[in-house]
């Protein structure tokens, strides 16, 4: 049995961690935290690997990874923190873990936007908040995010919890936009509007409408891409129910956020960080955030994937991405303040 | 030296704890944080609905088939009391995500009804399994079973001679159970509830996926995913507080009553046999809990392994992951219990308050939601990396980088910590068993210390070392909050890669991980079952077992998680 005797080298590898020795170092490393899905990204860092004969280690955990680096304080051993929404980016900025990345390659591919002031994080991918309309019983294919409060759609609107970034993010977008007054009405109109508790994620926005417990629901443009072409035949059908429909603000444009990464202040590896980052967005790999992950590319000239296209031309909203940072806080307990989630 | 086991023991657990208050105050005087204030009093009210509602129908729940299955005959009874127990083996978290997947307003059973009745009939009053009375509904589902092991082997131990007297004066099965068999087991239900409220307060998996916020979620997401490390630390001490108040209750409840330490059986039990009605219903109230808290779960877990063909398409990592799920809660294992043995030998030499006070302490780990222990582990662990690794640079000039994370001791030291309890209490109760005097003969005749050790006490500690070391395994292979934030590079676990799927929106994909888990679950729910029978068909002539010892000497919440899962 291959397998068994793989179960007892590997309990024993374990055994010498736990004896304490380190992982080598000797050999070209660079070792990432990371909440994206490892699934996804697998293709891509292999592909780094082969292209540099750097290995990469990694951890994925969709929550604590900043927190983590911040407590293992000088001695961490991580180089690079790969993460999702601004939000994220930024508490890991503010808990003190990242430094400049001063990399020409990042430079020259990623728009000025999509980028800190003082480098500290990088965009590498944007998505688009949008809603998912049922293609059966919404015929409208022009929406605003005020919209959703609007009391024609009582009792049709899916979401997950307002507390997760995704949403914390729009609703911070919100309050640079429209103020706090109207941020809170608006939160108010939506929950009044809710067919359920906020619940599950994204996907599940797209299972509920298919199930007719919904109409109108938030969730990220990529998922309808990752269901379609996914493994499950449930999360097939889940997708071909719903038209994604990308909405803006009224006066202006959709709600963008973005995957990014941060350079680790105590990085031991920091040159293979900056070589990692780089390739993150050379062509190659932003290739693959666009047709395996189907996000928007931040590097001009690489084409989004055709199923997101077919969303229509995003038009992302002017807003700064750093105020959108900082509003967060405030969206938060906002969204305390009316019980949305409750 | 005597104390020194304990005393190590204690300040392990202490550290945490310590540095947790520390962080909670550490915004001066009048500061509880924002977010801890707006979020403490929903928090509280939530924790205390669930608990209250989960220890009503766990406790319900095992208490009835507990009596069914020990006072009456009927169709699979006797089988039906091997069963029982098994929902045990299934992690919170998977039963909630079966569920979900199951009952959601888009799931088959509702999508059924709806087909079936239109979308007013079926949808208007089916309740959402996300929600607080779900959740209330699908952890007393997993956790009766720590009632029903309680009682059982109480009922088991002392009932029939007393319920045969009530009986033979004339008072009806139902009156026998309600005011004699329950009064006399109180001691056995207070403990078996107190470690459904624990169990109940530790989840952070069903609870968060349901949406239930309890002070553990809340603590979780106060750090994770909001940013406040202060506000979080205070909630979670408030989690603390409630913990520290079920662990009182407890106790208070077991001074007031008189019969914690009372008769061993002396009669063999005879069921009295129920036919027709009676008999069926008897056979259902006990099925269905093994129906809803094991077979669907597990049901749902195969058909998903085989519907995606998961053996077959296996990472070529899983082999790997399984190892270092062994190795963790292997090596974790291992150190509970030369820990506890040594605590208990030492504290057998010279039984002083100050010992017990740090057995004590040592054992409240197992009561701190493992999220709540991690938010003050890591501080801990940071220090003790920095001055372990300064010492070896010092001295050789060698720079070891993070030890205890990097290494994967942190997550062991965690589960120690955890679990540690379970050995404690297993040894104890075990020692409890064994006449002080037999280790004065051997003093008298001249055995030192160490050979004392070796040919006397361990040997008699034998069999509750191998339940407890059993039941810390399974235990450890279970852990999901401090795995996550403690585990060293490209290491998963079968908890993470579980939990990994699910977070991918794709639970189904985790199917074999969850299953494996479940499957190492059944030897120790297996195991105590066995020992429990052991007790029922041979009182009194035979040595007291571990897990009968653990119950009848102390049937504390600690030493009776020593005889279950």
């Amino acid at each position: 049995m291959a397998e068994v005797s793989k179960i007892v080298r590997a309990a024993f590898a374990a055994g010498i961690l736990l004896a304490g020795a380190r992982t080598a170092t000797a050999a070209e490393v660079v070792n990432v935290y990371t909440n994206r899905e490892p699934g996804q990204y697998s293709a891509t860092l292999d592909e780094f690997t082969k292209a540099t004969g750097i290995k990469v280690n990694a951890i994925f955990s969709e929550q604590g990874l900043a927190e983590r680096i911040a407590a293992e304080g000088e001695k961490s051993p991580a180089d690079v923190l790969i993460t999702v929404d601004i939000g994220r980016l930024q508490q890991a900025i503010d808990l003190g873990v990242a430094q400049p990345i001063r990399s020409a390659a990042v430079d020259a591919a990623v728009p000025r936007n999509l980028h800190d002031a003082d480098d500290l994080w990088t965009a590498l991918s944007m998505r688009a908040r949008t809603i998912y309309t049922s293609k059966e019983r919404v015929p409208e294919t022009a929406l605003t995010y005020e919209g959703l409060a609007d009391p024609k759609w009582k009792g049709k609107v899916c979401t997950r919890s307002f507390q997760h970034p995704y949403n914390t993010a729009l609703t911070a977008a919100f309050l640079v936009k429209h103020g706090e007054a109207k941020t809170k009405a608006w939160l108010e109109g939506v929950k009044a509007n809710l067919a359920k508790k906020p619940s599950g994620g994204d996907r599940d926005v797209a299972k509920d409408i298919a199930a007719g417990i919904c109409d109108v629901g938030l969730g990220n443009s990529y998922y309808v891409g990752l269901m379609t072409n996914g493994k499950n035949e449930d999360q097939k059908r889940w997708a071909a129910a719903v038209r994604p429909v990308l909405p803006t603000f009224e006066n202006g444009g959709t709600q963008v956020n973005i995957s990014g990464a941060v350079i680790a202040k105590h990085a031991p590896n920091r040159a293979n960080a900056e070589k990692l980052l780089a390739y993150m967005v050379s062509p190659e790999a932003q290739h693959v955030f666009a047709d395996v992950n189907y996000e928007y590319p931040v590097r001009a000239g690489v084409a989004v994937n055709p199923l997101i296209a077919a969303f229509g031309t995003l038009k992302p909203d002017p807003m700064k991405l750093s105020d959108v940072a900082k509003a967060r806080k405030r969206a938060s307990e906002l969204v305390d303040e009316v019980g949305f989630d409750r | 030296m005597a104390l020194l086991p304990a005393l190590l023991g204690a300040a392990l657990v202490a550290a945490p704890l310590v540095s947790l208050v520390l962080m909670a105050v550490s915004g001066g005087s009048d500061a509880l944080s924002t977010l801890a204030g707006s979020v403490l009093p929903d928090a509280l009210r939530q924790t205390a609905l669930l608990l209250g509602g989960v220890a009503l129908l766990a406790g319900t729940i095992g208490a009835a088939t507990a009596w069914l299955v020990t006072a009456y005959r009927f169709p699979g009874s006797r089988v039906l009391s091997w069963l029982l127990p098994l929902p045990m083996a299934v992690p919170t978290y998977v039963t909630a995500l079966v569920y979900v997947e199951l009952l959601d307003a888009a799931g088959p059973v509702r999508t059924a009804l709806r087909q079936a009745f239109g979308r007013q009939v079926s949808d208007g009053w089916f309740p959402e399994v996300r929600s607080l009375p779900g959740c209330i509904l699908l952890l007393s589902f997993v956790l009766y079973p720590y009632v029903f092991v309680a009682l059982r082997a109480s009922f088991l131990g002392r009932e029939p001679s007393i319920a045969a007297a009530a009986r033979v004066h004339g008072a009806s099965p139902l009156r026998t159970f309600r005011h004699v068999a329950l009064p006399l087991a109180r001691p056995a239900l207070a403990a078996g509830v107190t470690l459904v409220l624990l169990e109940a307060l530790n989840d952070i998996g069903a609870s968060e996926y349901l949406g239930v916020r309890t002070l553990t979620v809340s603590a979780y997401t106060a750090w994770l995913e909001r940013g406040d490390l202060v506000g979080a630390t205070q909630i979670a001490c408030s989690a603390l507080a409630v913990v520290a108040l079920i662990l009182l209750v407890e106790a208070a409840s077991r001074e007031r009553s008189g019969f914690a330490a009372s008769a061993a059986a002396t009669a063999r039990h005879e069921p009295a046999p129920l036919d027709g009605w009676a008999a069926g219903s008897a056979t259902l109230a006990c099925a269905a809990p093994i129906a809803i808290g094991f077979v669907v779960p597990c049901a749902f877990l195969v058909r998903e392994i085989l519907r995606r063909d998961l053996v077959r398409t296996m990472s070529p990592a899983f082999p790997a992951q399984i190892g270092y799920t062994l190795a963790f809660a292997g090596a974790a294992t291992l150190v509970v219990i030369l820990w506890s043995v040594a605590i208990g030998i030492a504290g057998r030499s010279r039984p002083t308050r100050l010992a017990r006070a740090f057995g004590g302490l040592a054992g409240f780990g197992y009561a701190v939601p493992g999220t709540v222990l991690v938010l003050g582990l890591l501080p801990v662990f940071m220090g003790a990396d920095g001055l372990l690794s300064g010492a070896i640079t010092a001295v050789s000039g060698y720079e070891p980088g993070l030890l205890l994370i990097g290494s994967g001791a942190g997550i062991v030291l965690a589960y120690t910590i955890r679990f540690m309890r379970i050995g404690t209490g297993a040894v104890a109760a075990q020692f409890a068993q064994i006449p002080v005097e037999v280790e004065h003969v051997a003093r008298t005749l001249g055995a030192r210390p160490r050979a004392l050790a070796r040919q006397i006490q361990l040997p008699l500690l034998r069999p509750a070392v191998a339940g407890a070391a059993l039941l810390v395994f399974v235990d450890a292979l279970k852990e999901l909050p401090a795995t996550l934030l403690l585990r060293p590079l490209n290491v998963e676990t079968l908890a993470t890669l579980v939990y990994g799927a699910n977070s991918r929106g794709l639970f189904e994909d985790g199917a074999l991980a969850a299953l494996l888990i479940v499957l190492a679950g059944l030897g120790p729910v297996i195991w105590l079952t066995r020992a429990t029978r052991v007790r029922a068909t041979a009182p009194g002539d035979r040595p007291a077992r571990a897990p009968q010892a653990a119950l009848r000497a102390d049937p504390s919440s600690a030493t009776l998680k020593a005889a279950s899962v």
